[in-house]
């Protein structure tokens, strides 16, 4: 005769720890990754100022008003104003949204494809995985700044282009790093298992192993983001990204630091402040965001 | 910063003062000889060959290794008719033959670096490159001597240039600074391409080496024509292609000179920083800064557009404000502001654009837009040259301008090769920034920049009516029928067909080193920069 277990089911749920208030996560998290959390405020800071721009800028970035020009900052002008009079303040929020906007576009486009490229490379093995990692290997071989530089003088200047130029020196990088983790993943017998029921490589690649390789993807994302926004302001000081009158922080300080650094220093120390904390921003969060996701880091 | 603007009045007046009575001052100081002049020059050289390029950034390292058959006066550089001989002997000519023969007399005992000495058949080998040059072979100036019938040695020092009519535009012509003179050993023995790689001038100064990139480096020549100069050892021009660096160079002493100019805050910079150490001379620049629809495209095939886009520029105020942070000024028409056959403030005032009620301007160019169909938010390609000064400046502020009227120009920086390119070759693009750029101020040659039948007619566009007036422009006698038909011409080319739309003419701006003395600011780059009256008071 079986025996069926006496213990009653609420008992077992008591054993389960009742989920925490958002606010108390929030607190934890705070504990744990204050660095972390610092860059999380200033990203989240960077995207309200970004969308919600129209609101909060009291000035069109793009207007030129002569008689205001390179005034110092003051009760009128926080942050005061370029060579054209137009607010710094102003087209600093205008041009988070540009530094978003290019940021996310290239991390996300340049991730997504190195992940799907990196597993289905490990996927596939053999010969495929051989070729396909010396072609990244001759991407990786160039600086992300040289990569960036080559596409646009081939592409030409301006947003779209800026992001196709950031987005490709992306993809090898996240390529490699995905693949490492599902080389591993590939050995796990749930993925015989799936072959053995007759799945499409497709499908195994993207429902059984993508999911399992998120979290070096999502660090990548992360540090991505920053390195985008760096590189764009890179290739807007170099004159090769944005484009006069759009609000790029690159592009200001460009437009500052040559001939006003003594005059006006103002017009370059602004969009320097900028650049410098959106960067730092990103790189702590994702930081803390490897530190949550790794399980080696998380059990130290 | 009253004191900073004292400071930049002295240093002013002391260039004024250098540059109107300079010979005297020059003459008070007794002349040092010695040293060697470090200069710096932001662009790269493409070629030797004067004949072929149009770039300060050849000029500036090469000219000192060659002459001219004449030049413009070097003490004197401000004025538009004083020319000096230079390989020639007494005066300049004046035309005989009823204005169409011009007979030049050579000096003797010239030799060339290599040691040939010059003759007449030099001279006349080297215009006949520059005016008639083989099929095949680059002539950047070729257009301008389009006067000219024939160039004749009858005897080894003796030149004459026959005309086919009598031409104003002549003499300056011949004195421009790209018309290096050539041996016609080099051209019989090494073709007409040989000045590409090499050089050999009568020049003030040897050519001793260039590292590209880095530097050119000349030396004094002791058998130069002008006897008692050069006053240098020597030059070098370093190379240099971001302002700040150039800007640096002569704050920290490593150069003493730049020739083509700096912005005004530059220059505000440099006398704060080193106050009676600098000295600033300025001058108005022939050279001035336009844009050119493309008349292939829709909708700037139609005249009203373009109109339009003349009117919403606000010339005076640009010139009161873009002055201030860039190397333009000065309102002008099609000819050289201040030269006799420039249009005076009155006459400018009736072109299209340079009326001073601004919102009487706009509001005619929004009615001209809708007119021609012209929606609010129109977007166009606007093809700009990637140089700060003063096209990435001028440019955002035509952006500016066109969004007063509704228009929405989406601005396409290009670094110069591939800007070029564009403006040149493949013609993508709907305005482009364009400009003219002469040495010798010759208003009558300078304006062909706005016929169609220009090597340099970017719009793409055909008149016959403009052509025709410039025919009796290029064959008028005196000064009077002259400035009439210029008038006739500049109404014809802004006013009625608004074929180019006029910005602002650069103003140059020179801070150097006190102690460089005895160069004179000319209104070009390209002028007096054979350096030959260069001495450094040290």
């Amino acid at each position: 005769m079986a025996v069926v277990s006496g213990v009653p089911v609420e008992a077992g749920l008591e054993q389960i720890a009742p989920a925490k208030p958002w606010h108390a996560v929030a607190i934890d998290l705070t504990r744990r990754y204050p660095l972390g959390t610092g860059g999380a405020v200033i990203v989240v800071v960077m995207i309200v100022l970004a969308v919600f721009a129209d609101v909060l800028s009291p000035y069109d970035p793009e207007e030129n008003a002569f008689e205001f020009m390179l005034t110092p900052p003051g009760y009128q002008f926080w942050m005061g104003t370029d060579q054209f009079g137009r607010d710094i303040l102003t087209r600093l929020v205008y041009g988070a949204r540009t530094a978003l906007f290019v940021g996310f576009s290239c991390a996300f486009i340049g991730a997504f494809t190195g992940l799907v490229l990196g597993v289905a490379s490990a996927y596939f093995g053999g010969r495929f995985d051989l070729i396909f990692q010396r072609v990244m290997d001759v991407f990786m071989a160039f600086p992300l700044i040289i990569m960036a530089l080559a596409v646009v003088s081939i592409f030409g200047t301006g947003t779209q282009n800026v992001i196709i130029a950031i987005t490709i020196p992306f993809i090898p990088r996240c390529a490699r790093v995905v693949r490492s983790s599902a080389l591993a993943i590939r050995e796990i017998p749930y993925v015989d298992a799936a072959r053995a029921c007759g799945f499409s490589d497709a499908r195994i690649i993207l429902r059984h192993m993508v999911p399992n390789v998120m979290a070096p993807f999502l660090i990548m994302i992360s540090a991505f983001v920053g390195q985008a926004i760096l590189l764009e302001a890179s290739l807007s000081y170099l004159g090769l990204g944005v484009q006069e009158p759009t609000p790029a922080w690159g592009l200001m300080l460009q437009g500052g630091a040559e001939e006003y650094a003594e005059s006006a220093p103002w017009v370059a120390i602004w969009p320097g402040i900028a650049i410098s904390l959106a960067v730092f921003g990103f790189n702590l969060f994702g930081d803390a965001l490897r530190d949550a996701l790794d399980p080696k880091l998380r059990s130290q | 910063m009253r004191r900073l603007y004292s400071k930049i009045a002295i240093s002013a007046v002391v260039g004024a003062v250098l540059a109107i009575g300079g010979l005297g001052a020059a003459q008070a100081q007794k002349v040092k000889r010695g040293g060697v002049l470090n200069l710096v020059v932001g662009s790269k050289i493409p070629s030797y060959d004067g004949h072929v390029e149009s770039t300060f950034g050849m000029i500036h390292p090469i000219r000192p290794f060659y002459s001219l058959l004449i030049r413009i006066n070097p003490d004197n550089p401000q004025s538009p008719t004083d020319f000096v001989c230079d390989l020639c002997k007494g005066k300049v000519p004046t035309g005989t033959d009823g204005g169409k023969t011009y007979t030049f007399k050579i000096r003797s005992g010239v030799q060339f670096h290599d040691g040939t000495p010059l003759t007449a058949q030099d001279i006349v080998a080297t215009y006949k490159k520059i005016m008639f040059p083989p099929k095949g072979i680059a002539s950047s100036r070729k257009a301008f001597f389009m006067m000219v019938d024939s160039v004749s040695a009858p005897d080894d020092f003796t030149v004459v240039f026959k005309l086919k009519f009598p031409s104003g535009a002549f003499i300056p012509s011949v004195a421009t600074p790209f018309n290096f003179v050539y041996s016609k050993k080099d051209l019989d023995t090494h073709g007409y391409t040989w000045h590409k790689k090499n050089i050999n001038g009568t020049g003030a100064f040897r050519f001793v080496q260039h590292q590209p990139g880095s530097f050119v480096e000349g030396k004094a020549y002791d058998r130069y024509h002008h006897i008692g100069k050069p006053y240098l050892d020597g030059y070098k021009a370093i190379s240099a292609p971001k302002m700040a660096l150039r800007l640096q160079a002569i704050r920290g002493d490593r150069a003493s000179i730049e020739f083509r100019g700096f912005p005004p805050k530059a220059r505000d910079d440099l006398v704060k920083a080193l106050g009676d150490k600098i000295t600033v001379q300025e001058s108005d620049w022939n050279c001035v800064l336009l844009f050119t629809p493309n008349q292939k495209r829709k909708p700037f095939d139609d005249v009203r557009v373009r109109k339009a886009l003349n009117l919403a520029v606000d010339r005076w105020g640009g010139s009161k404000y873009l002055s201030k942070i860039a190397i333009v000024k000065t309102v002008g028409g099609v000819v050289f502001p201040g030269h006799p056959l420039a249009a005076t403030k009155a006459e400018l005032v009736k072109l299209t654009g340079f009326g001073t009620d601004l919102k009487k301007n706009r509001a005619e160019a929004r009615r001209l837009l809708k007119e021609a169909g012209v929606k609010e938010g129109f977007t166009f390609d606007f093809s700009n040259r990637g140089v700060d000064q003063p096209y990435k400046v001028v440019g955002t502020w035509l952006v500016g301008q066109w969004k007063k009227i509704g228009l929405v120009a989406k601005q396409r920086v290009q670094p110069s090769g591939p800007f070029y390119n564009t403006l040149r070759k493949t013609g993508d693009f709907d305005v482009s920034i364009d400009f003219n750029c002469q040495s010798v101020i010759n208003p009558i040659a300078d304006v062909t920049k706005f016929l169609g039948s220009s090597g340099s007619n970017y719009g793409h566009y055909d008149d016959p009516v403009l052509e025709k007036i410039y025919d009796r422009l290029l064959r008028a006698e005196t000064a009077s029928d002259q400035r009439k038909i210029m008038r006739e011409y500049e109404n014809r080319a802004i006013n009625e067909m608004a074929h180019l739309g006029i910005t602002l003419w650069w103003y140059k701006i020179n801070p150097h080193r006190s102690y460089v003395k005895g160069w004179k600011i000319a209104p070009s780059h390209y002028l007096n920069q054979s350096l030959d009256q260069i001495w450094l008071d040290k």
